[in-house]
């Protein structure tokens, strides 16, 4: 996974409430079996409309995402968090994320940002109106910062933090414990497990 | 010695734990793990890439439900190209890994969350993962049951773990007897609509109170399925009779000595008296009534008598611009009732709403009744076997006398990854989960119901009170 220390970039502001992930990515690309090349379906319905955010010059190449509360609500899909990183996102800020959108971004390099409603707004309401508006970023330091004084700090839970900052394969992490693994399922089979299982054929 | 009372969801979370390292999430272990032909390509492939095994095949099991067309001729050859892969590569996973596949045309096929709970699959106390936010709908039977990313799916192949952070819990109380008309759907969207649509996020909702132990175990599921709605994960209701007779004799249920001895083990599977939760609500069940979602969130909720609410009325500016936003959409104004808005298509179906009980009670109010006929209405069962006793008791027979199209299991029109979409502009009463802009289509406008309104929508062409319907020949159902 990409790790995520500093970023500068120019800001999209989304001033949308309860983005859900059917808007960030159309269930009728979900049929692809890669996990690449979903960026340019990304708001996919929305981008339809000339003067959606995206479609602006002003926030091409842009890397920092800022949207309203309960972003990423509904859908499990993964294909959201890998459509808005292929097409360049790194960051997005916003009042509240839905759990699941949550743990796919975190999985993908991507930082979330939770702000207080109030700055959201100061955020959005400065890139909506200021060219080149941008922000810096800092998992290091956890703080965001722009060059008109804007200054706030957010909290995240160190282990994601820390998993971000390096990169780290999740998988390995859990392999890690292996003998707790092995151990905790061969009582937990025994006590547990006490029906049928299935046997690994198809019925056609 | 006492200890300290617990949740019906700390009982199943600190029986599951592998690992609790210090200062990281908890490794939790997985009972179950469901798996569909949508997001799980990534994952095997993932597992091939690392070189890595599915670690406990035999606590893995697939179907197919998103992507397969719902007609008999479309499911023998799907036309859809990139559709048909996704298939064929699930297949193909399941026999490289030895997973157990519940094909196209198996008797067992259905909506994942269908076929869990009617093969006996889905049991209480069990911790399930599905890389599908309806996972919740497990959680109906005592399990901690919640969907994940597919970057999980593959953890959970290569290691039967998850590392999870503790969620919070959040106990509803529903309490009283549900009023005529008021089905489990609509206990859903009341609650929706009283905490919002992020209401729940970072929590496990127990849901507790006596019009929660009334409801069956298909309407147990309606409501638990609606939890990710609420933005919970999982929501959870204790196991009791009703729930050990439902599983009683199917064929992943425990048998003989084994059933006995699970049941003893199930009942202790409640929450303690005096334990306590971050977060409660009761709601009497008289204040509920059937329900119409409005708007692009399935918080817009409003009772069938009630009138297009005005975005003024929201509680910040940016809920206001949502309203509007929304309204614009849906192509509604402020202020009409909606018993007077017109629909275009009815759906009856999806994880939410396509079991037997949801199929009789919806037939209830078809039968001795026709569709409008500027109505195109549809029944899609949520499996085989549901659809098969649907057949015996009749119901396809009432349904297709009434105009209705009867099809195959799947999830359809819910999301509408098969060829079962709304066209640009049209409205569908539906008993779905989402009334997301174009989840049932680009353009399409989704109001969110009961089976019982949908139907009764169908009938008339409008919404309409269910409490007010005229059932016909109601002693033709047994």
């Amino acid at each position: 996974m990409q790790s995520f220390r500093r970023l500068t970039s120019v800001v999209t502001p989304l001033d949308r409430v309860n983005v859900d992930t059917d808007q960030i990515i159309p269930k009728q690309f979900l049929k692809r079996i890669e996990r690449t090349g979903y960026g340019e379906f990304l708001f996919f319905d929305w981008r339809k409309d000339k003067n959606f955010e995206l479609n602006h010059p002003h926030y091409k190449g842009s890397q920092i995402l800022v949207a309203a509360k309960n972003f990423g609500c509904g859908s499990s899909r993964e294909h959201a968090a890998w459509a808005l990183s292929d097409y360049g996102f790194r960051c997005v800020i916003a009042p509240s994320f839905a759990d699941i959108f949550y743990s796919n971004a975190g999985k993908n390099g991507i930082l979330l940002v939770t702000l207080p409603e109030e700055q959201v707004q100061t955020l959005l309401d400065r890139a909506a109106k200021t060219e080149g508006y941008k922000l810096t970023v800092s998992l290091e330091d956890q703080t965001v910062k722009d060059a008109l004084g804007f200054s706030a700090s957010f909290t995240m839970d160190p282990f994601r933090r820390y998993c971000l900052l390096e990169g780290l394969d999740d998988i390995g992490l859990s392999l890690r414990h292996a003998e707790a693994l092995d151990r905790f399922e061969q009582k937990h089979d025994a006590a547990f497990w006490v029906a049928p299982k299935p046997k690994g054929e198809a019925h056609a | 010695m006492s200890s300290k009372p617990k949740t019906l969801f700390e009982k199943v979370w600190e029986s599951h734990l592998v690992a609790e390292p210090a200062n990281e999430p908890s490794l939790l272990y997985i009972d179950l793990h469901l798996v569909h032909e949508v997001t799980s390509p990534q994952a095997f492939e993932g597992l091939r890439l690392a070189g890595r095994k599915l670690r406990r095949p035999d606590r893995t099991v697939a179907t197919v439900d998103h992507n397969v067309p719902t007609t008999l001729a479309g499911r023998v050859l799907i036309e859809d190209a990139i559709a048909a892969k996704q298939i064929d590569t699930l297949r193909k996973n399941c026999a490289d890994f030895g997973v157990t596949l519940y094909d196209v045309q198996s008797a067992e096929q259905g909506i994942v969350h269908v076929i869990g709970p009617e093969l006996g699959l889905t049991k209480p106390g069990m911790t399930i993962v599905c890389g599908d936010s309806h996972t919740s709908t497990q959680g109906a039977f005592g399990a901690l049951s919640f969907g994940i990313g597919t970057s999980e799916v593959e953890h959970v192949m290569a290691t039967q773990c998850l590392p999870q952070s503790k969620p919070k819990t959040f106990r509803i109380a529903v309490e009283g007897e549900l009023p005529d008309g008021v089905t489990a759907k609509d206990v859903a969207l009341g609650i929706i609509g009283r905490i919002g649509t992020d209401g729940a996020t970072g929590y496990v909702i127990e849901y507790a109170g006596s019009a929660i132990r009334s409801l069956s175990m298909e309407g147990r599921m309606t409501v638990c399925n609606m939890s990710i709605e609420a933005g919970a994960r999982a929501g959870m209701i204790a196991a009791d009779e009703t729930t050990f007779t439902y599983l009683k004799g199917r064929e992943f249920a425990p048998q003989g000595a084994d059933w006995d001895k699970a049941v003893s083990e199930w009942r202790k599977l409640t929450s303690d008296e005096g334990a306590t939760y971050d977060r409660e609500l009761m709601i009497p069940a008289i204040e509920l009534a059937p329900y119409v979602t409005w708007g692009t969130s399935p918080g817009m909720v409003i009772a069938v008598t009630d009138v297009v609410p005005d975005p003024a009325a929201a509680e910040t500016d940016a809920d206001r611009r949502g309203f509007e936003r929304a309204l614009e959409y849906m192509n509604l104004k402020a202020g009409v009732p909606i018993e007077e808005v017109t629909i275009d298509r009815v759906f009856i179906g999806s994880c939410t709403n396509s079991r037997i009980e949801d199929l009789r009670a919806a037939a209830k109010v078809v039968i001795g009744h026709h569709v409008h006929a500027k109505v195109n209405a549809m029944v899609v069962p949520g499996s085989q076997k549901v659809k098969a006793q649907a057949e015996q008791e009749g119901l396809d027979q009432i349904f297709r006398a009434a105009g209705f199209e009867w099809r195959e299991p799947g999830c359809s029109m819910c999301l509408g990854m098969n060829p079962d979409i709304l066209s640009p502009g049209e409205r569908c009463a539906s008993t779905s989960n989402r009334n997301f802009e174009g989840r049932q289509g680009a353009g399409g406008r989704t109001h969110l119901v009961s089976p019982m309104m949908a139907a009764a929508a169908a009938i008339t062409g409008h919404f309409t009170d269910v409490r007010t319907w005229e059932f016909r020949k109601e002693e033709v159902l047994a």
